[in-house]
């Protein structure tokens, strides 16, 4: 190959060298993708923070309320969310196997289902604002189940909504030959991360809330 | 398709425009430059801060001129007042552990000498390490601006407890901006932090060039691994407990103000939080930031000292094996800082045990040093003066830690200068003479000029000799019962002590002053040093084998190079005297394990 991709910038490479000037990485895992990976383990670091303080303060509160009745939006987001890990995975099989524009239409794909599920939970947050429920206050029990709620699937949304705008970049950067299968390989272990975290707020924050 | 792209993954031209070179700059070097020179501006700051400390502390009430110029309302007729005492410890302590003892011997050095040591052109993602140093600058912007918004810095201490630090202006002075501008400037620091040690963590395990198995890293590029290791985690779990201390106050949350909280006579609006939550969520950061502080400092010693014995280590493996088992541990003791804050006792056993654990591998590093040392002809100059100062620091800041390890004696201790002495000793000093030893030790390669010796051995006695007089006494001071963060003694049973608090501030005036011999060493030796050859030390890891020094901007010219042997072969025979440099096909001793 004659250029070499490295964040967004592409130069010349002057000498092709070969790998063997190298000592073999690690676990054999090239650097972008080690960079994700330690990105992830922070990030779960983050996440984990989060949730056992929010543990903390629901175990340390007498009057957490249990709100929620329903778990039918909350299993619609799940389902979507789930289908577009599914929808990541073909898109970047077909990439490897240089289907370039079936590699395209999946990663858009997933990003529509990122933004239905963005949609959906800020439709949800509305109906929540609606019933009184706000960072500070709500009509069940302690203000603190709005503040630990609005943070955790805040911090969960801003992580999709960043997903969804990845995807959409390095899908269509992808097509223009700015970016090649790992750098989409990459950004789908990014996006199947939020996913999993997601399967940790399902039963901490909602399912744990639901009314008797 | 990726091996090509990998192995040029940290290639980028050399830079022409002066942005690109000094400024904005892609180049590890540059980079670390920076960091250093980042860290050097703090540190002075910091010392400068500890010094109106101690002049208050030995002479309360003293009218210290000008000092109505660093604050609106925190001394009149320039005098401090007890709220602006507070302010200036918070800052000093704040500046030196973020600002100074994380950002020298592990950003400064780490960027500047581990791509070159693992035999890289530059780190992987060099955009990524860019961002990393300017996002700290601003983070430490930051965090300097709280002196000039309307009341101040924050009082509340760099561990900023709840509920003092979560429920605004009531709290006292800078309490309000104050705070929301330190955990802003911390929580961009985090981010700093992160882009940091994605780069050094893929640099070690991804850009090493041949021959350079990992067991063939030297001791410093060990110790700036694991520590990135640990910074990867830790700081992300700081940064969100930042974000909720600013939920508190700019959006009325309530995560760390319990309900009922009076504070200054005023019931506070605030209900439901809890005040240990944000001291378990700092802790668990805060602990595994004293090693983030001192593994680096522990990895520049032992290169160091390697070099200057002409010997191998007594055991490289084992002593990489203990960094690492800090490092682990370091996330399993952090409730010994909360041995006093309330928290269930059963707790406080459970953590006092992984803590009298954690002793182990921290002694295993000291005897390895010790046994290493013994029958060593060691070459004394200010880097191996420094080296074996880091080692005294340790070990005298660490004895006191098998004491506070136990909630029984922490009970009694843990609100004095006992601890202040502890853990000055154990991370401050000890990591600062890990920096300056690094400092002397590397400058050659990174200016292409010798540091002046005389000077260099003025500069460590009197630290060595001063950081004792200082930090000595506080063990006294506290077990004679003087309480941490007062701003005078006016209890009966302190009164006596004021005189060694006086002999103290004699003692920190004279070694920071001390400090500014290597400062004027630093500037005078970066321009009229005597030139430096390449390899001034005789040492073998890769840093010493360039083509020229300092470095070229793609560190190793036009081939990257082999590596052929393990990285301290001392103590040889050879055709270069006793030593192989890592790069040399020479046939090496029968100590070379690989």
């Amino acid at each position: 190959m004659s250029t070499t991709t490295r964040g967004e910038i592409t130069m010349p490479t002057p000498t092709p060298a070969p790998s063997s000037l190298m000592e073999k990485p690690a676990f054999s895992v090239p650097a972008k993708k080690m960079a994700m990976w330690l990105f992830i383990i922070a990030d779960t670091a983050t996440f984990a923070g989060c949730l056992v303080a929010y543990g903390f303060l629901r175990n340390a509160t007498p009057n957490w309320p249990r709100p929620f009745h329903s778990i039918t939006n909350l299993a619609v987001m799940t389902f979507i969310l789930l289908t577009s890990s599914l929808t990541m995975l073909n898109g970047v099989k077909a990439a490897r196997a240089g289907n370039k524009a079936g590699a395209l239409r999946w990663t858009l794909i997933t990003a529509a289902l990122g933004i239905a599920f963005a949609l959906l939970h800020i439709r949800e947050w509305m109906a929540l604002i609606d019933e009184g429920m706000t960072l500070l206050k709500n009509p069940w029990g302690t203000g603190l189940f709005g503040a630990s709620f609005y943070s955790i699937t805040g911090l969960h949304l801003t992580h999709v909504t960043g997903g969804v705008i990845a995807l959409i970049v390095v899908g269509l950067r992808y097509k223009g030959g700015r970016y090649n299968a790992d750098d989409l390989e990459v950004l789908g272990l990014y996006w199947h991360f939020v996913d999993l975290v997601w399967m940790f707020v399902v039963p901490f924050v909602y399912l744990l809330n639901l009314a008797h | 398709m990726h091996d090509t792209a990998h192995a040029h993954a940290g290639q980028h031209a050399a830079p022409t425009s002066f942005i690109r070179k000094h400024v904005f700059s892609l180049d590890h070097k540059v980079i670390g430059k920076q960091y250093y020179g980042l860290a050097l501006a703090a540190v002075l700051i910091g010392m400068f801060l500890s010094w109106l400390m101690r002049l208050h502390l030995g002479w309360t009430n003293l009218a210290i001129p000008g000092l109505h110029l660093l604050t609106k309302n925190g001394a009149p007729g320039d005098v401090m007042t007890p709220e602006f005492y507070l302010q200036l410890m918070t800052m000093h302590a704040t500046i030196m552990v973020f600002f100074v003892l994380t950002t020298a011997p592990f950003a400064a050095f780490g960027n500047y000498f581990l791509p070159i040591q693992v035999g890289a052109e530059d780190m992987p993602f060099p955009h990524f390490n860019m961002m990393s140093f300017w996002v700290t600058f601003v983070a430490f912007l930051v965090l300097m601006s709280s002196f000039f918004v309307s009341d101040g810095p924050t009082l509340g201490g760099w561990t900023q407890y709840a509920p003092l630090s979560a429920v605004g202006q009531v709290g006292g002075p800078g309490e309000g901006a104050g705070v929301v501008l330190w955990a802003l400037s911390i929580a961009i620091f985090c981010v700093g932090q992160l882009l940091g040690s994605l780069n050094f963590i893929t640099t070690t395990l991804d850009m090493r060039t041949r021959g350079m198995s990992l067991w063939r890293l030297p001791l410093s590029a060990w110790g700036w691994f694991i520590t990135s290791v640990m910074g990867l985690t830790a700081f992300a779990v700081l940064m969100p407990a930042c974000i909720l201390l600013i939920l508190d106050h700019v959006a009325g949350t309530s995560f760390f103000v319990p309900a009922n909280t009076v504070m200054n006579d005023q019931m506070q609006p605030h209900s439901g939080g809890s005040t240990l939550l944000w001291q378990h969520l700092f802790w668990f950061f805060g602990h595994p930031e004293v090693y983030i502080a001192i593994v680096p400092g522990m990895g520049i010693v032992s290169h160091v000292l390697v070099t200057n014995m002409r010997k191998p280590m007594l055991s490289h493996r084992v002593l990489v094996y203990a960094m690492g088992a800090l490092a682990v541990l370091s996330y399993m003791v952090y409730g010994h800082h909360m041995f006093v804050s309330g928290m269930n006792p059963v707790s406080s056993l459970v953590f006092s045990f992984p803590t009298l654990v954690i002793t182990i591998p921290s002694t295993i590093v000291v005897l390895i040093w010790m046994g290493s040392l013994y029958g060593a002809k060691l070459r004394i100059n200010s880097a191996s003066l420094f080296a074996l100062g880091f080692i005294s620091m340790f070990i005298a800041g660490g004895v006191s830690g098998f004491f506070l390890a136990q909630p029984s004696i922490d009970i009694m201790l843990h609100a004095t200068y006992f601890v202040v002495g502890h853990f000055h000793l154990v991370m401050g000093v000890a990591a600062m003479f890990g920096i300056f030893a690094g400092t002397y030790f590397w400058f050659p390669k990174m200016y292409g000029r010798m540091m002046n010796e005389t000077l260099g051995k003025i500069h460590f006695w009197c630290s060595f000799v001063g950081a004792y007089a200082i930090f000595m006494p506080f063990h006294y001071l506290g077990l004679a019962g003087n309480v941490r963060r007062y701003q005078a003694f006016a209890p009966e049973y302190m009164q006596p002590l004021i005189p060694l608090h006086k002999f103290i501030t004699i003692a920190a005036l004279f070694t920071g002053a001390a400090q500014l011999v290597f400062v004027y060493n630093l500037f005078v030796s970066r321009y009229k040093g005597e030139p430096a050859s390449d390899n001034p030390w005789q040492a073998t890891s890769l840093e010493w084998s360039t083509p020229t020094t300092p470095p070229p901007h793609n560190n190793f010219g036009d081939t990257l190079p082999v590596v052929y042997h393990d990285p301290f072969q001392y103590g040889v025979e050879s055709s270069t005297g006793d030593y192989v440099m890592q790069t040399s096909p020479e046939k090496a001793s029968a100590h070379d394990e690989s």
